[in-house]
């Protein structure tokens, strides 16, 4: 099938990817020919790009694959013939010359972690260095905060005073990113404690609601009261559970299930509710109770102030790469003013739950996978929720 | 001798209207919270084992295997059976694991298992152009049912099925794609079953004596050597583990244990399916041998049961088939369209509603161009050699990433790199040197495929330091066990 139209799509699309690839590559070496300034301009700026791509691999902190990256930016920096960076239990990364000195760097550079000073090591300290061509070492202390935290190894035949001041200068930097890098992790902790901290938020406000619930019964109908403390129990089972921040769509709907059927002790037959769940996803992971506080909200702010029946639509759809769940109900409303306000945190007003999923939402997905409510004052609410289906990170 | 041209046409239409239809109401049955445990009840494995086969059996396996059974004999049936034995590999080396990642996507997957965009993007790219390919075959099927059954001009065919993808995937139709699907696969058996046992009857009732013997050679042209046959199911072996369209499909499963319980009721629909393109081109070989010399091959199955029944009922079972043929277009490409527009709308356009829109646009417009510029020859050949190049990309990918710890991003690019630049190469090659094209060059995939596997092996190893530190956690995730999925409400204790 030589003639196969296969082949002539294949070459339109392999050719265009040629033209693609050697413009691409036609436009970068251009760049780099281009009219670049003075030395002195070059120095700078040949010294700032080596410092800001070092700086992009020690963003991980002191790690031995951002450490091997970044030494070689470093040597360049200083000009030296070796260069090592070292955490405080063994040698991270060499790059340059002697490498057979590596296993002997960390007894050398045991004082400068204890005591935090630069250090200049010659041949006459130590006599494995006179052996090879580098024959001095000026190590200097990486600080963070109070801590050495490892030490930066530059190595060259005579350690002159330039090179001293500049392995100090160098090693301050090093501090600097991997302070940066602690900053940053940091920064993901705080945010998953938040996370933690308004998971922690909803589950009181439905237990309260829902004994309340069942204490209606506990006179008039003992035998359902009862039935409705077991579904409590095993509601309780699944918000109050230890493990993961995050759950299924299926066992997210359960629990509406039961929820609802707490709620329906209650309202009787004023509140009717539908379901339209696309089985594909099902299976999707989403942020552990973020949708009951949706359907709690369409239940007690939606129909409890409305007259006669209401009716709660529950929606989940295949949408592309992403599952769209939508919650509707043809309540009272709410004033879109006073909603904004209340989600921007200004207000502590009733929907407490509308607020908490929303800013978990944007927390784990992004701005743009906030809440959209669309409602006005005795239209009815209508909740959409947008969540990705690929979340590998997350185990449901 | 062409079909009634309203019968064509009313066949698609019909095709199209319920392909619509289902898409946007197969889902609006709500249900109350009384019906909870139904409404919240997962997709059975052979619902979705149907959807998959669906979405799976395209032209090539449509038209394209019995044209080739009519010109090459017995050669054309490692078409069919490397198609089915694909699952297999699928079954033993992909379905569970890739499920139990928790991806959507290829690219979501190596993103994931790699911990590197650039590895991402690569991947889309591989996934956007395997897309493209496997589309512009369908559409020159869509260009010759609508030229052999109507007479009008073969543009129409392949315009009218994109335009009709298009509004459906814009629309949101594919909502309940798993419905769509699952109807196709069974419309499509439907649509090749009906009218060769009505064939076998009147041919039984009648007596007719065969044209030639089953055996003989229609055309002159000489039979596949064992490097061809060889290639060719290297190709659709390996290129069955990387379509983007396929593997999306195996996301509706709940968990692992019946993403691989699905690929083996997918292994039995797809053995029975191609039973029947089977049985016409043997029948072509006997009744109609004048078709492969005609060069209407490809078109046999469309145009068998008017020639070998005639009058009305010829008539009525020919727009049964060419109502399959349609199903077999409009559901590979709308598939194809749906997982291409995730992939570029997620990496290109920044995932919103409107981005998906626009990229499933983009996904359908970019192929009907190619079709435009190409002309439609064999089928089944050029969706080969569409496995071939998957095979040489994306399958060294998935096998490795789920299989090897040692893989890393910069093997993982240098591997499917390779593999697309030789694949590539030797299809442009083929193009270049038209009939005269060596073997070793018209099916790469004997020599791609393992080339691809090792380069991405060797600059792995070259590249230890890079192994990402999530390896362990994702390699724990795809292989074991996951707690399985509630649905419903427990029966058992109410």
């Amino acid at each position: 099938m030589p003639d196969s139209p296969l082949y002539a799509a294949a070459a339109v699309a392999v050719i265009a990817l040629a033209i693609a690839v050697v413009v691409g590559v036609g436009l970068k070496v251009l760049r780099s020919f281009r009219e670049l300034g003075t030395d002195a301009e070059r120095a700078t700026y040949n010294t700032l790009h080596a410092a800001s791509k070092a700086g992009q691999h020690l963003r991980t902190g002191l790690n031995p694959a951002g450490a091997a990256k970044a030494s070689r930016q470093l040597r360049g920096l200083l000009g030296c013939d070796a260069l090592a960076i070292t955490d405080v239990s063994g040698v991270l990364a060499w790059d340059g010359a002697a490498e057979e000195l590596k296993p002997q760097l960390m007894p050398l550079a045991a004082d400068v972690l204890a005591g935090g000073r630069t250090q200049v090591i010659t041949a006459g300290d130590f006599p494995a260095l006179a052996a090879g061509r580098v024959s001095s070492a000026v190590i200097a202390p990486i600080r963070a905060g109070s801590r050495v935290v490892g030490v930066v190894a530059a190595f060259a035949p005579s350690a002159g005073a330039g090179l001293v001041r500049a392995t100090s200068e160098v090693a301050d930097w090093v501090a600097a990113q991997v302070e940066l890098a602690e900053l940053d992790a940091s920064r993901t902790l705080l945010m998953e404690a938040e996370v933690r901290a308004l998971r922690a938020q909803i589950s009181p406000h439905f237990i309260y609601n829902s004994l309340n619930a069942i204490a209606s019964f506990i006179n008039t109908d003992p035998a359902r009261a009862r039935e409705l403390v077991v579904e409590f129990a095993d509601f309780t089972r699944y918000s109050f559970r230890r493990h993961g921040d995050f759950t299924t769509l299926a066992e997210e709907l359960r629990c509406i299930d039961r929820y609802l059927l707490l709620e329906r002790a209650r309202f009787g037959e004023r509140v009717q509710v539908s379901l339209r769940i696309a089985p594909e996803v099902l299976g999707t992971v989403i942020p552990f109770l973020s949708l009951q506080p949706l359907v709690e909200n369409a239940v007690r702010h939606g129909l409890e102030a409305k007259e006669g029946p209401g009716h709660i639509t529950i929606a989940a759809n295949d949408s592309g790469a992403f599952a769209e769940v939508t919650i509707e109900d043809d309540g009272v409303g709410m004033d879109p003013v006073q909603l904004q306000s209340m989600l921007a945190g200004h207000t502590d007003g009733e929907h407490v739950g509308l607020r908490n999923v929303d800013a978990r939402l944007r927390q784990v997905y992004g701005d743009d996978h906030g809440l959209v409510i669309e409602t006005a004052p005795g239209e009815g609410t209508l909740i959409t929720m947008r969540v990705p289906k690929s979340q590998p990170g997350h185990d449901a | 001798m062409p079909v009634n041209p309203a019968v064509g046409i009313a066949a698609f239409a019909a095709v199209s209207v319920a392909t619509a239809v289902i898409g946007f109401y197969g889902l609006r049955i709500s249900r109350t919270t009384g019906d909870f445990y139904v409404a919240s009840r997962t997709v059975p494995p052979w619902w979705n084992a149907s959807a998959i086969g669906g979405e799976y059996l395209s032209a090539a396996s449509f038209l394209g295997v019995a044209g080739l059974i009519l010109l090459s004999g017995t050669d054309a049936l490692w078409f069919p059976v490397g198609y089915t034995a694909g699952y297999l590999m699928l079954l033993l080396f992909v379905a569970a694991p890739l499920r139990r990642s928790g991806a959507y996507t290829i690219p979501d997957f190596t993103e994931s298992r790699l911990d590197s965009r650039a590895a991402r993007r690569v991947t889309s790219l591989a996934v956007v152009i395997v897309g493209w390919l496997y589309i512009v075959p369908q559409l020159h099927g869509a260009a010759l049912t609508i030229r052999t059954t109507t007479g009008l001009p073969s543009w129409v065919g392949s315009t009218a099925v994109v335009v009709v993808v298009c509004l459906t995937v814009v629309a949101g139709g594919m909502r309940s794609i798993t419905f769509v699907q699952a109807f196709q696969y069974w419309l499509k058996l439907t649509a090749l079953a009906v009218p060769l046992v009505f064939i076998v009857l009147v041919l039984a009732e009648n007596n007719s004596p065969a044209v030639a013997a089953a055996s003989a050679n229609p055309t002159g042209l000489a039979p596949a050597g064992p490097y061809q046959n060889i290639s060719l199911l290297v190709a659709l072996l390996f290129g069955t583990l990387g379509l983007p369209h396929v593997l999306v499909r195996f996301y509706t499963n709940p968990d692992g244990q019946s993403a691989r319980r699905t690929t083996l009721i997918v292994l039995g629909l797809l053995s029975v399916f191609y039973l029947f393109p089977t049985a016409y081109g043997l029948a072509g070989r006997m009744f109609a041998p004048g078709l492969a010399q005609a060069g209407q091959a490809d078109a046999l199955v469309l145009l068998l049961p008017g020639r070998l029944i005639g009058g009305p009922g010829g008539e009525l079972l020919s727009a049964l088939v060419v109502a399959g043929a349609f199903a077999a277009f409009l559901s590979t490409t709308s598939g194809l369209v749906v997982s291409l527009a995730g992939v570029i709308s997620q990496d290109v356009l920044g995932g919103s509603v409107r981005g998906f829109r626009l990229a499933a646009l983009i996904s359908a417009a970019v192929p009907l161009g190619l079709a435009f510029m190409t002309d439609s020859l064999a089928l089944a050949g050029s969706v080969g050699l569409v496995f071939a190049f998957t095979a040489s990309t994306i399958c060294p990918v998935l096998l490795l990433g789920i299989w090897w710890r040692g893989l890393t991003d910069a093997g993982a690019i240098a591997g499917m790199v390779t593999g697309g630049l030789l694949c590539g190469g030797a299809m442009v090659a083929g193009t270049a040197l038209g009939a005269g094209t060596p073997v070793w060059l018209a099916q790469p995939a004997a020599w791609t495929v393992p080339a691809a596997f090792a380069v991405m092996v060797l600059a792995s190893r070259a590249t230890k330091s890079r192994v990402p530190r999530t390896t362990t956690r994702v390699m724990t995730r795809l292989h074991t066990p996951e707690r399985p999925l509630a649905t419903g409400i427990d029966v058992t204790r109410r």
